[in-house]
């Protein structure tokens, strides 16, 4: 059963075409990479499918052509997106970040869980309950980032580069709480990631972008097999 | 003694008008990051709109909260049909747009109600109270009491509620705010209408004291601007502490330094907000904003 699907998304910035077709689909509860240069238009199509910019083509979610749709609107059916930069609320609280992810929903006790939930995922995160989004070193932000989105009980978690800027060490612990997440209540996630070999620990499959067009895209087995792969995006 | 606590209580009180409009100030500036020259002007309208409805033989209190309400929704229409298009633009352009609108609604009250002075009804007794040998006057007292309690239920809304949270989840980023399904731009709009709100209660508090005139904000609003910029534009309790320093500096040095006297002493803020700057130039209470890379 497909989620999300793409196809033939065009988006670009005023007179600067960034995405020229991008084609991909997301099955319900997978998890999908997009691999790609800088600049090959992986966050542009995150944002694309979020509203934030204005697409062409088709993008259907659940059945329903959600092209066009403002951010709000998008993430009321279901889209949750963490973007690059974490877009942490910096001067509120992490108790105040997680209720802000939490605010379309209607159910008190629900939330609490979710929070108690997320805070034992991310250990770090409990002991910074009350201290400011901002005072969170860059890991503890983007765990932040991603328990925020959860908040929202989405169907789809798209993830912009959560490994930026963080230390190997904490990226691996981004990414093991991220895969547990996934485990766990079975979300799916579209997941835009620099570091492919850290992407393979949570996708299944991936499509792999050039200048705006998406060229390829296999299973993660398939594609970690092929050498241009390995020479362009696993380092040798 | 007895006329130095009644010049600090009319400086208070002076004061907490500016603070009122001061703090309308801020709040559009958290939200949309510009500086809306027109609270002043929108205040007077407000202040207007209660007086033309006591004319009607409506009573004191009850059009001073249909001027509320008008306030809220004046406020939430010029977020949404003038401003929204200048939000993202240049900020100089958006700032100019401000301008023009205190230009305009300044021109729409004296073709509306001319530019004579009008006589608005004080919701206080001119009656004063005997504390520590001073005559302390009601309408002095009764300013403060209502702008406190305002600034205590704006304190309360925004810590303590969901729409409160959500108000200052888009001040700090709207986008990312949108992320997480919250509609920035109604909330934009309620911003605009709290902060005309508390426009409209400056206004209704000091009009029968200034009597109504189109211009009768002008110095308040310029008051104000030293309050926010002596405050700190990220620090509401700032801002306020500001603005009654400035009420109350004023009138003091108004009758004890005796060159100053009651012509010079719109000069004292200004004077003031120069040594600041140079000390501070985030304001008294503000937070110097950090750009991390």
């Amino acid at each position: 059963m497909t989620l999300l699907e793409l196809e033939d998304v065009t988006a670009g910035y005023g007179p600067v075409q960034v995405l020229d077709g991008v084609s991909l689909s997301v099955p319900e509860g997978g998890a999908v990479g997009i691999l790609g240069a800088n600049g090959a238009g992986k966050t542009t199509t995150l944002r694309a499918i979020t509203g934030v910019v204005r697409a062409g083509g088709r993008i259907t979610f659940d059945g329903q052509d959600i092209r066009g749709r403002r951010p709000e609107q998008v993430a009321a059916i279901g889209i949750a997106h963490v973007p690059e930069g974490r877009g942490t609320l910096a001067d509120l609280t992490v108790r105040d970040n997680l209720r802000v992810g939490a605010y379309l929903r209607k159910d008190r006790k629900g939330v609490q869980e979710d929070i108690d939930y997320l805070l034992e995922l991310f250990p770090n995160l409990k002991e910074r309950y009350r201290s400011a989004a901002s005072a969170l070193s860059g890991g503890e932000q983007q765990m932040l980032a991603v328990a925020r989105a959860f908040m929202a009980r989405p169907r789809l978690l798209l993830l912009d580069e959560a490994s930026l800027g963080l230390a190997p060490s904490t990226a691996k612990n981004v990414y093991d709480a991220i895969r547990r997440l996934r485990a766990e209540s079975g979300i799916a996630m579209l997941v835009v990631e620099q570091n492919a070999n850290l992407a393979f620990t949570l996708v299944d499959s991936a499509t792999v972008l050039e200048t705006g067009r998406s060229v390829l895209t296999g299973s993660s087995a398939e594609l970690r097999g092929m050498d241009e792969i390995r020479r362009a995006y696993l380092g040798g | 003694m007895g006329t130095f606590i009644q010049l600090v209580v009319d400086g208070l009180a002076t004061g907490s008008v500016y603070a009122a409009l001061a703090l309308a100030i801020v709040l559009v500036n958290q939200a949309t990051g510009l500086i809306n020259f027109a609270q002043g002007g929108m205040a007077v309208l407000s202040a207007y709109v209660a007086w033309w409805f006591t004319t009607l033989g409506v009573p004191l209190i009850l059009a001073i909260l249909i001027a509320v309400l008008f306030s809220f929704v004046l406020g939430a229409v010029i977020e949404r049909y003038v401003m929204r298009r200048f939000e993202r633009g240049d900020p100089d352009t958006a700032v100019v747009v401000t301008i023009g609108l205190l230009t305009l609604i300044t021109g729409v009250c004296g073709w509306l109600w001319s530019y004579n002075n009008r006589q608005m009804p004080s919701l206080f007794p001119l009656d004063t109270v005997q504390v520590l040998g001073a005559a302390i006057s009601v309408r002095s007292l009764g300013t403060i009491v209502v702008i406190v309690a305002i600034m205590l239920l704006l304190q309360a809304l925004f810590l303590g509620t969901k729409l409160g949270l959500a108000l200052r989840a888009v001040a700090i980023n709207p986008q990312s705010a949108s992320f997480s399904g919250l509609p920035v731009g109604r909330l934009l709009m309620t911003g605009w209408g709290l902060a005309a709100v508390l426009g409209a209660v400056a206004g209704a508090l000091v009009a029968p004291q200034l009597t109504l005139t189109p211009g009768m904000m002008d110095t308040a609003l310029v008051y104000a601007l030293a309050a926010v910029i002596l405050g700190g534009l990220s620090s509401p309790l700032g801002v306020v502490l500001a603005a009654w320093l400035i009420g109350v500096l004023e009138n003091l040095a108004a009758v004890y330094v005796p060159f100053i006297g009651h012509d010079l002493k719109v000069a004292v803020p200004f004077v003031l907000i120069f040594i600041v700057l140079l000390v501070r130039p985030q304001g008294l209470f503000g937070r110097r904003s950090v750009v991390r890379v």
